[in-house]
């Protein structure tokens, strides 16, 4: 049956087995790759415009809130501290690596650092975003 | 920083995501993208004035 292929298009086989190989390993690699480092899902995916794009929004987002003296949420004391934390662990090793080296501020005293953590909380939950984003690209969900 | 540059910081970067995660091909998240900031900016304005006259 082999010859009978011969002449016909291979470009739907090929992307196919091509499809099949980026298939192949951890599903959840980019989801929890682009959670830890934002814009790390895309990049594995070799969507290099995407994941810088996201990356530099990502990072730009947190670095504002952080020169804005935006607070860092460390503890769950209400409701409101726990969706903040939620949000702020949202940035992965960003938010880990500024507790580590105590970057933001304890205590909201300007209206700017009000500000300023909001912005760290958005970014936290624009980086999951964009995680999932990378899952769907992975799963074949969105191309 | 004042007020209106931090709108303009954050509509900038939640547009650029929402842009690219929402959409599939690079017209339509461009397309979506600048949506998004026009609505975040041009909402941010509209709730101002409305708290301006409120305030009166």
């Amino acid at each position: 049956m082999r010859y009978s292929q011969k002449g016909m298009a291979t470009t739907p086989n090929n992307s196919a087995a091509a499809q099949e190989v980026s298939q192949q390993g951890f599903v959840y690699l980019p989801l929890i790759a682009g959670w830890l480092v934002p814009g790390a899902g895309h990049f594995l995916l070799r969507k290099w415009g995407r994941g810088s794009l996201l990356a530099a929004s990502v990072l730009g987002m947190f670095v504002t809130g952080l020169v804005l003296q935006g607070k860092l949420y460390s503890g769950a004391h209400d409701i409101l501290d726990i969706l903040g934390l939620a949000g702020d662990l949202g940035n992965g090793l960003l938010y880990v690596v500024s507790r580590v080296f105590g970057l933001g501020a304890d205590l909201v005293q300007v209206t700017t650092a009000d500000w300023g953590t909001r912005f760290i909380v958005v970014a936290g939950l624009l980086n999951v975003i964009a995680a999932v984003d990378a899952h769907n690209l992975r799963t074949g969900r969105k191309s | 920083m004042t007020h209106f540059a931090a709108v303009l910081l954050f509509a900038l970067f939640a547009s650029v995501v929402f842009g690219i995660t929402q959409r599939e091909t690079p017209r339509q998240m461009i397309r979506y993208g600048i949506y998004c900031f026009v609505l975040f900016v041009g909402s941010a304005i509209a709730l101002s004035w409305v708290m301006f006259f409120i305030a009166r």
